[in-house]
């Protein structure tokens, strides 16, 4: 954990980021450290401040605090450019270019030589041919960029930041939508300019590359610097650990497993089903007064798994069951109609309608259900509100308040209450704890422990694996887009489900 | 915020009053009421008729914009919805005359909700497409020519008079109170107010989105096609370069002085209307005014500016305190 510290001096040293958005911490007292020629990891699950930090220390945002020394001099860049021109460059996932202009117009952009004032075109191809030919890339340099690869398109990027005297390169997610021998074309360009002394920050969710390529690792958790270490002396169970963190201190109880003897009734069954390039096929059960929780990392394939049960996305294989009758769920209307409901993981561009009111955010789904023509009067609308206002201690307790300005856990509970409004028979939940206090946080596992005693089923996406052992009497594992595993009974403790989300691949186990 | 207003709506009120007696000053004749021939006449009734067509515009114009999106075409379809009740008057009777033209606007909204609804493409480009056709097809129905007609039937639709009121007024009234009923009558208000406001957590939340798509455009061509042969009917023929021409600018205006915020979500129908005649009354006071009309495009650009400006979530704030049309100022800063 504490290598060799002052010794090179590093080559980029953050002390104390802090960040906070309207009273939220998204980075409190971060440290960071890169060296000359490192490649390191940048860690953390959804929300754990990765962007934040990286867009603090290029500028794109404001730090409240701390400082930023590159090469031991102090630097406070207050755009992506002046970033750039310090040394610091950013690629992002989505690459940041002009996919319509040329590739030799995207490297040279802004900077394009010139001639009394006229653009050179025979001098920029030939200089964006020798750059690229760095990088391994002979392509044909006057053509759109968008008319290649997405790995193509980043290293363009990154050739472009390269070029222009970077000596930091942040790499966010650049292999999120690149196949394997792509990643490893990226990877070669990576240890290339990793051996010419650049530094590279290199964010991604597949720990399998981590290990593959990185020297260094640092975990962020909710805002904080969680650990940092050597990559060989932070194996893959310690690192899930760090990222997926163990704070919850409360007694975590198991609830009482469901009575035995009586087979509960299948509400959902889904068999081989999935979607080509998104989640691989899989089977899942749901059945009343069942929580199945789905676990791993971001990006392993859990809103994917939700999404597909929902009819938000289309499955293209597989067959579903509903009570014992074949069906297709095509859209969210059709797995509704079947007395589905879904709370998405983004809150607020899924879920919430922020300036409408608590009580028309509840009566959504139930007026949707019903239809235009038949709508709810707005004594039965606030009724309705009034109920599960009291029911979920919604706060303030007022109706119509729009929704938009409540906390956190307040919309969470609106919006639970808009599905319980609907009687569902499957009720899916997507990380419903993230991003609220902790007090939210144990009234919605009571809430949840509640509806499963009364008979509904529920499929619960969640990063909290503490909370998840609690309540859930089947855990799936997902890994890299797949269903790795089906735990159950026993079997469902903390440790056992990281020890799965941790298991390498056999095939890529010796690399 | 500086100044609180009880409720929704009075300021745009107070603008139109404000108005009304500024056109007052200018002229003091102004809201003198003649009764003649069992019709009411005078400068106050003339901005409600004159104002008429922009009101029904925008009367369709609210729910699209309350949907995220706009219908440049408004303008087109009711020159061609115009020319072709002129042509067929004199031929036809009412009620064939007024289903082929409200049909024809059925049509142009169909077609524009479809591009938007099925094929995805922006609502400013999908309806600029019959913007620009519109004419043409209008043209093509005129044969190029100023059709005229003399059917006593049509004309009464535009010149003629209901209970003293003008019959341009009495359908504007109408339709408004026909779309108040189907709106806020049903929970299709509710469904256009939250799609406009998250369309993913509408749609997640099972609303029938594209349909409801689908059925505002269609609703604008409709309130399109009733301008159109209101203004028809007031002409006595249809001028296919020229009917209609700007006014979807007009009906844009009126719903963003009207509060509805072009991002979607909340929207008021009565208050676009009132915002129909807001600008019309400006047009009228400087009229009579005797001022040259080109300095009414310099007065509707302050009164756009100001309304923009009370919107913007940086200025909202200090403009509030002006009190001008800002009803909206604080809606303006839910998206940033």
């Amino acid at each position: 954990m504490h290598a060799t510290e002052t010794f090179p001096p590093p080559l980029l040293a953050l002390a104390g980021f802090s960040k906070s958005f309207a009273g939220f911490k998204a980075l409190d007292r971060v440290d960071f450290s890169l060296r000359a020629g490192e490649i390191h990891a940048l860690l953390g699950e959804n929300g754990a401040g990765k962007s934040t930090l990286i867009k603090a220390m290029t500028g794109v945002v404001q730090r409240d605090a701390g400082s930023l020394r590159l090469d031991g001099v102090e630097i406070a860049p207050r755009s992506a450019e002046e970033a750039v021109r310090a040394g610091i460059a950013t690629v992002y996932q989505e690459v940041n270019l002009a996919p319509n202009l040329s590739v030799a117009q995207n490297l040279f952009l802004g900077r394009q030589p010139t001639r009394f004032g006229l653009v050179r075109e025979g001098e920029m191809r030939r200089r964006a041919r020798a750059l690229l030919s760095e990088f391994g890339l002979a392509i044909d340099v006057s053509a759109p960029l968008e008319s290649y690869s997405v790995a193509v398109q980043h290293i363009v990027a990154i050739a472009r930041a390269v070029d222009q005297s970077a000596r930091v390169l942040i790499l966010d997610e650049p292999t999120a939508s690149l196949d394997a021998h792509e990643v490893e074309v990226l990877f070669a360009v990576m240890r290339q300019l990793s051996a010419r002394g650049i530094g590279i920050v290199f964010v991604t969710h597949f720990l399998d590359q981590v290990y593959a390529i990185c020297d260094r690792i640092t975990v962020l958790r909710n805002g904080r610097l969680a650990g940092s270490a050597p990559v060989d002396e932070l194996p893959r169970l310690d690192l899930v650990r760090l990222m997926l963190g163990r704070e919850l201190s409360e007694a975590t109880s198991r609830r009482p497993p469901a009575s035995e003897g009586e087979a509960p009734a299948d509400v959902a069954r889904f068999r081989g089903v999935g979607k080509a390039g998104t989640i691989a096929p899989f089977d899942l059960t749901l059945r009343a007064g069942h929580v199945v929780g789905l676990a791993g990392l971001l990006g392993s394939g859990r809103t994917e798994t939700v999404r597909l049960v929902f009819g938000a996305d289309r499955a293209d294989c597989g067959a579903v069951e509903v009570a014992g009758r074949a069906v297709s769920i095509g859209s969210p209307r059709e797995a509704m109609a079947l007395g589905f409901g879904y709370c998405p993981e983004e809150r607020k561009t899924e879920g919430i309608v922020a300036e409408l009111t608590v009580r028309e955010n509840i009566a959504l789904a139930l007026q949707a259900r019903r239809g235009a023509l038949s709508p709810l009067s707005r004594r039965e609308q606030d009724a309705l509100a009034a109920k599960f206002i009291g029911l979920l201690d919604i706060r303030p307790p007022d109706p119509e308040r729009p929704v938009g300005l409540l906390s956190g856990g307040n919309q969470q509970k609106v919006l639970l209450a808009r599905w319980l409004a609907t009687a569902p028979r499957l009720l899916i939940l997507d990380e419903p704890t993230r991003g609220i206090d902790v007090g939210a946080h144990a009234e919605i596992i009571g809430l949840i422990r509640d509806l499963c005693r009364e008979g509904m089923a529920l499929l619960v996406v969640s990063s909290e694996l503490e909370e998840l052992v609690t309540y859930a009497d089947e855990v799936v594992v997902l890994r890299d887009r797949a269903h790795v595993a089906r735990l159950s009974g026993a079997e469902i403790e903390v440790s056992t489900i990281l020890a799965t989300i941790a298991d390498a691949p056999a095939s890529l186990a010796a690399a | 915020m500086a100044v609180r207003l009880p409720r929704i709506g009075t300021a745009q009120i107070v603008a139109l009053g404000l108005i009304l007696v500024a056109n007052w000053i200018v002229s003091p004749q102004f809201f003198d009421i003649r009764v003649q021939d069992g019709r009411l006449f005078g400068s106050l009734i003339d901005v409600f008729n004159r104002g008429a067509p922009v009101a029904l515009l925008s009367i369709g114009m609210v729910l699209v914009i309350a949907m995220r999106g706009i219908d440049l075409s408004v303008g087109a379809v009711m020159a061609i919805c115009g020319a072709i009740a002129a042509s067929l008057a004199d031929s036809h009777s009412l009620p064939v005359v007024l289903a082929a033209a409200l049909g024809a606007g059925l049509l142009c909204g169909l077609w524009n909700g479809l591009l938007v609804a099925v094929l995805g493409i922006q609502p400013i480009v999908a309806t600029l497409i019959l913007m620009v056709a519109g004419r043409g097809i209008a043209q093509l129905i005129t044969e190029g020519r100023i059709v005229t007609f003399t059917s006593p039937d049509l004309a009464f639709l535009g010149g003629g008079s209901v209970l003293g009121l003008p019959t341009p007024v009495v359908l504007t009234l109408g339709m408004m109170a026909l779309t108040l009923l189907l709106v806020r009558g049903t929970a299709l208000g509710l469904m256009i107010e939250a799609t406009g406001g998250n369309p993913r957590a509408s749609a997640l939340a099972g609303i029938g989105t594209r349909l409801i798509t689908v059925a505002v455009y269609v609703w604008s061509g409709l309130c399109a096609a009733l301008a159109g042969i209101v203004a028809s009917a007031d002409i006595l023929g249809a001028d296919a370069n020229n009917a209609g021409l700007w006014l979807e600018l007009d009906a844009i205006l009126a719903v963003v002085i009207g509060g509805t915020s072009l991002f979607g979500g909340r929207f008021s129908i009565l208050l676009a209307v009132v915002g129909a005649f807001i600008i019309q009354a400006m047009n009228t006071g400087i009229l009579l005014s005797g001022f040259p009309p080109e300095t009414n495009l310099v007065v509707k650009a302050v009164v756009v500016l100001t309304v923009l400006l009370a919107q913007s979530p940086r200025l909202g704030g200090h403009l509030a305190g002006l009190g001008v049309l800002f009803s909206r100022s604080k809606s303006g800063g839910k998206r940033r």
